[in-house]
């Protein structure tokens, strides 16, 4: 087997083991990422005089320390990082005109500790622009391909970050998941992706698109993976007011304890048939049955406020985008129009060509929300509603320890079937938005694949602060099946 | 036709907290462009604001100060507009939960005492400057000032006159110095403030149509700017015209205020919730811990030194303006045991040289203990008021004691009234028509030979026992 298919775990016992280097590692994944990047397009920016560096560092460590005594989490595992964190003299562009040739000054704090757990970066990864999006389409650098079918989508916004996973071109990847933005790219490309609980994860350094709704968050070849990154990158962070001031559990501690007597919820709501695709649904329904299987009760549970989510979200995430972005005024960093009469003209000019169009559309909307005369109408009604939703997850988690959905709809979809339709592709994130409203975390995992061979991923759900309960859940479900070592044929 | 003004101020002040209010970078003035700032206040991507704990402190400590009601629970907003000193494209502000909400302050208006009512006062951030001069062709910014803490103190509109608006800024700066919270420098803007005035027809209930006033940077041209204005909009009511809503800036050079934008030029901040901040809880424990931290305030020091010392409300008030110069006097009253005396002395002398030096009574180069020791000889009579102002002048220009002026100069007073008697024989002598006239009844001229005694003397004679001897020699 090849390094580069490996998991991060079983990568990481290797390295241990002292059977291979930090830098075996980071060559298997260069190697990787020359041979099957072209044809995928997951990353804006490579790193490759980085990757050596920091694999060269992770060795220098590696070798003195005795065999058998304790390394950090992460040392010489190879990493892609969305392009929307901030990483010291490494542009960050968010996969827009307007950061171009941004570098930034600073690093932001997950890839600072991701750095103290002796990770080797491999480059940036693709985006929507801005994390706006589902389908990674709207990226000013070109769309990424799905390496299950070049044809396809790969989900987004983090549609890089989950199709190098998918394609092997990492150990592991960070994304960050406004509306789906990490689970729905990993159910269409077939690996894990977790949104933390809102708070479990600091911001600092994210490039903001909604503020009240940005979590980052892994992107992994499985559970076991995704455990062991949530223990380096959550944690209090007095550098974001919103970080929470709770402990951080050893998420690898009770992951492997079963799921017996577990009740897991079903909405109702979620469960239509006709409402998702057809493969979507029966994988679903399979999925349940193996969960029986393991000794988990399946109950069914209402979200009442459902319908309200896509409406609800759309109004608070542009009306905070619309804000987040007002920095972005060719002043400081940045793009700056060529060309301009004045202030007002160099505003403009600079905005309108700087922006794509579904930026530029979402801050029109978040604008408008925001006016004086439609506040109490849009983002007041929408910030009561999101209290409903709220309550319909805390009412429903009374009776069940966790929820499962279908993570997305549909499997990816064609490159360009949707971009003629913005309300189409908002819908692909139906099953995704609430849990950002509702701040609960979040995870997809692959739990089957349609007829035209592409994967289909089923959503976990958790209490504030469950990700232990959503993790052990997931791997008890991951070890009786095998779609999580299921690949692409790249 | 009578009016009557309305007037409402908005005061910012700012806080003298070391570090900016949402990131770790230097509150200092005068450094070079841009070196006092951080990705954070530089507005980069990815940046998050952490609030800083010593304004909370300061604006619960004024609120306190002020009579507000300090909330419980309040949180932050964002006012959203584009301007190239404003990095992050919106400012960092309060909206619907100020940190206070209503109370008042209290100033002296004709000899009574008059309530302004507070609507609110919250924190928000400072701004940074553009700079337009010595750059050919193109503007640049200065971010050293955004993210400086400032305080919005809104006013009700409960003022009736421009001097009152002055005395309640005066107020306000008092207060804001006493807790320390603000230096309160008006010139130099950490104290500005901005005006909406309105007059009415006296008797009216509503409103007029009011302007916002801009650009006062002194108490002076507060006053001035609002009196410009009153007349302004009487004026163009009685040619039968209509004030329009508008902001205006105060032209100190030619004393005028001038328009700067109407109404529907106003803009649209789009207030909203900030969500990169969380609600800020102010428990029952650290209002608590800031009440015990609160200074006696002017008010209730005017009051006790009334009370205590004995001395007029006037001069109580004067004396309580600035905590320094109360304890200035303070210290004086009690040192030299003459409370009336060393109100007289601060209230003239001590102040007229601050005035004169422009300098405030921290400042004063005579410290109240040899104040106290001049005062001292004066009420043991060892020198007379008239030479204690010879003295005065001596000791605040010197670093020397009353004792060690009065010692060099042999200014001691003459106090013994065989020496006096013999100048009193000296000078009736040398003035024979004088004494005549005065014996037949012109008993004015006793003032005449007072002065003659002093001159001969040196001023060194003690004016009472030269009263005494005269009038029995005259006799």
């Amino acid at each position: 087997m090849e390094l580069h298919s490996l998991t991060l775990h079983e990568l990481r016992d290797l390295i241990i083991k002292r059977e291979i280097t930090a830098k075996d590692a980071a060559f298997a994944y260069t190697r990787r990422i020359g041979q099957v990047e072209p044809d995928v397009n997951a990353f804006l920016t490579l790193t490759p005089g980085k990757t050596i560096e920091m694999a060269e560092k992770a060795d220098k460590i590696l070798n003195g320390v005795q065999p058998g005594a304790g390394l950090p989490a992460l040392l010489g595992i190879p990493i892609a990082v969305k392009d929307n964190m901030c990483t010291k003299g490494i542009k960050t562009t968010c996969a827009s005109r307007m950061l171009e040739n941004f570098v930034p000054p600073y690093e932001s704090t997950v890839t600072a500790k991701l750095q103290a757990a002796g990770y080797i970066l491999l480059g940036k990864t693709n985006m929507d622009e801005f994390a706006m999006g589902s389908s990674t389409e709207n990226s000013a650098f070109g769309a990424t391909k799905n390496p299950w079918d070049l044809s396809r989508i790969p989900g987004g916004s983090s549609g890089g970050s989950a199709a190098a996973v998918a394609a092997d071109m990492c150990a592991a990847a960070l994304g960050s998941d406004t509306g789906g933005s990490i689970r729905q790219p990993a159910s269409c490309c077939g690996v894990v992706g977790l949104k933390p609980t809102y708070g479990r994860v600091s911001r600092y350094g994210l490039v903001a698109f909604a503020s009240s709704l940005d979590q980052i968050g892994p992107v992994t070849k499985d559970v076991e993976d995704c455990a062991i990154m949530m223990n380096v990158i959550g944690g209090h962070d007095a550098l974001d007011s919103t970080s929470a001031d709770v402990a951080l559990p050893d998420f690898t501690a009770n992951l492997k304890d079963g799921i017996k007597g577990l009740k897991i919820g079903m909405p109702k709501e979620y469960f239509v048939e006709g409402g998702i695709d057809k493969d979507v649904y029966a994988s679903m329904m399979e999925a349940v049955n193996v969960l029986k299987s393991l000794g988990a009760e399946i109950k069914e549970t209402a979200l009442p406020h459902s319908g309200y989510a896509i409406a609800t979200y759309y109004i608070l995430a542009t009306s905070e985008a619309s804000s987040n972005l007002a920095r972005y005024d060719g002043v400081k960093y940045g793009y700056r129009a060529k060309e301009f009469d004045d202030l007002l003209d160099m505003y403009k000019r600079t905005r309108s060509e700087g922006f794509g169009p579904e930026v530029k559309r979402r801050i029109m909307l978040g604008t408008y929300a925001l006016s004086s005369g439609y506040y109490e109408a849009y983002y007041k009604k929408a910030q009561q509603v999101r209290t409903l939703i709220k309550r319909d997850f805390d009412e429903a988690f009374r009776d069940v320890d966790i929820i499962i959905t279908p993570t997305s709809p549909t499997p990816a979809f064609k490159l360009g079937e949707k971009t003629a339709d913005p309300l189409q592709m908002y819908l692909s994130d139906i099953f995704t938005i609430s849990v950002n409203l509702a701040g609960i975390p979040g995870l997809s995992l692959p739990c089957g694949m349609t007829s035209d061979n592409l994967p289909v991923g089923m959503q976990i759900l958790g209490r504030h602060w469950g990700e232990e309960t959503v993790l052990r859940a997931a791997y008890a479900y991951e070890q009786a099946t095998d779609w999580h070592t299921r690949k692409p044929g790249m | 036709m009578q009016y009557e003004p309305v007037i409402g101020l908005e005061v910012h002040a700012q806080l003298k907290t070391k570090s900016k209010i949402f990131c770790g970078c230097s509150t200092l003035f005068g450094q070079g462009p841009n070196s006092e700032t951080c990705p954070v206040c530089i507005g980069m991507p990815g940046v998050l604001p952490v609030l800083n704990k010593t304004a909370m402190d300061f604006i619960i400590k004024t609120g306190l100060a002020m009579n507000c009601t300090v909330a419980p629970y309040s949180r932050f907003a964002r006012k959203n507009y584009f301007y190239p000193d404003l990095p992050k494209g919106y400012q960092i502000s309060q909206y619907e939960l100020p940190v206070c909400q209503g109370g008042y302050v209290e100033v002296v208006v004709d000899g009574s005492v008059k309530r302004i009512g507070l609507t609110r006062i919250h924190l928000e951030e400072d701004a940074g400057k553009n700079l337009h001069e010595g750059i050919e062709g193109a503007s640049h910014v200065d971010l050293n000032r955004t993210g400086v803490p400032l305080m919005e103190i809104v006013s009700e509109p409960d003022i009736r006159s421009a001097s009152e608006a002055a005395e309640y800024m005066r107020k306000l700066r008092a207060i804001l110095r006493y807790i320390d919270v603000c230096d309160g420098n008006m010139e130099e803007g950490s104290l500005r403030c901005d005006a909406n005035v309105s007059v009415r027809p006296a008797g009216q209930k509503e409103f007029g149509t009011r302007a916002e006033l801009k650009n006062m940077n002194s108490f002076k041209n507060v006053q001035k700017a609002i009196e410009y204005e009153i007349k302004r909009q009487i004026a163009i009511i009685e040619d039968g015209g209509r004030v329009v809503q508008e902001t205006r800036l105060w032209d100190a050079n030619q004393g005028i205020t001038l328009s700067m934008r109407g109404k529907e030029e106003a803009h649209d901040y789009r207030y909203f919730p900030e969500p990169d901040l969380v609600p800020v809880e102010v428990s029952k424990e650290w209002l608590d811990d800031m009440r015990a931290t609160m200074p006696e305030l002017p008010d209730a020091k005017r009051e006790r030194f009334a009370r205590e010392y004995g001395i007029p409300d006037y001069d109580a008030m004067v004396l309580t303006e600035s905590r320094a110069l109360a304890d200035y006097y303070e210290k004086a009253a009690k040192l030299s045991g003459a409370p009336k005396q060393a109100s007289n002395w601060i209230m003239g002398d001590v102040l007229r040289e601050l005035k004169n030096a422009g300098a405030e009574a921290e400042e004063c180069p005579l410290e109240p203990e040899r104040l106290a020791g001049m005062i001292k000889l004066i009420e043991s009579g060892t020198i007379s008021g008239k030479i204690a102002k010879t003295v005065f002048e001596e000791i605040y220009r010197s670093k020397k004691t009353a004792d060690e002026v009065v010692a060099e100069k042999g200014l001691v007073q003459i106090t013994d009234a065989g020496e006096i008697g013999k100048v009193i024989d000296e000078v009736m002598a040398a003035n024979p028509q004088n004494v005549e006239q005065y014996r037949a009844g012109k008993t004015a001229l006793l003032g005449f030979f007072v002065g003659q005694v002093m001159k001969k003397t040196g001023g060194k004679a003690n004016p009472g026992l030269v009263n005494d001897l005269l009038r029995k020699k005259l006799a």
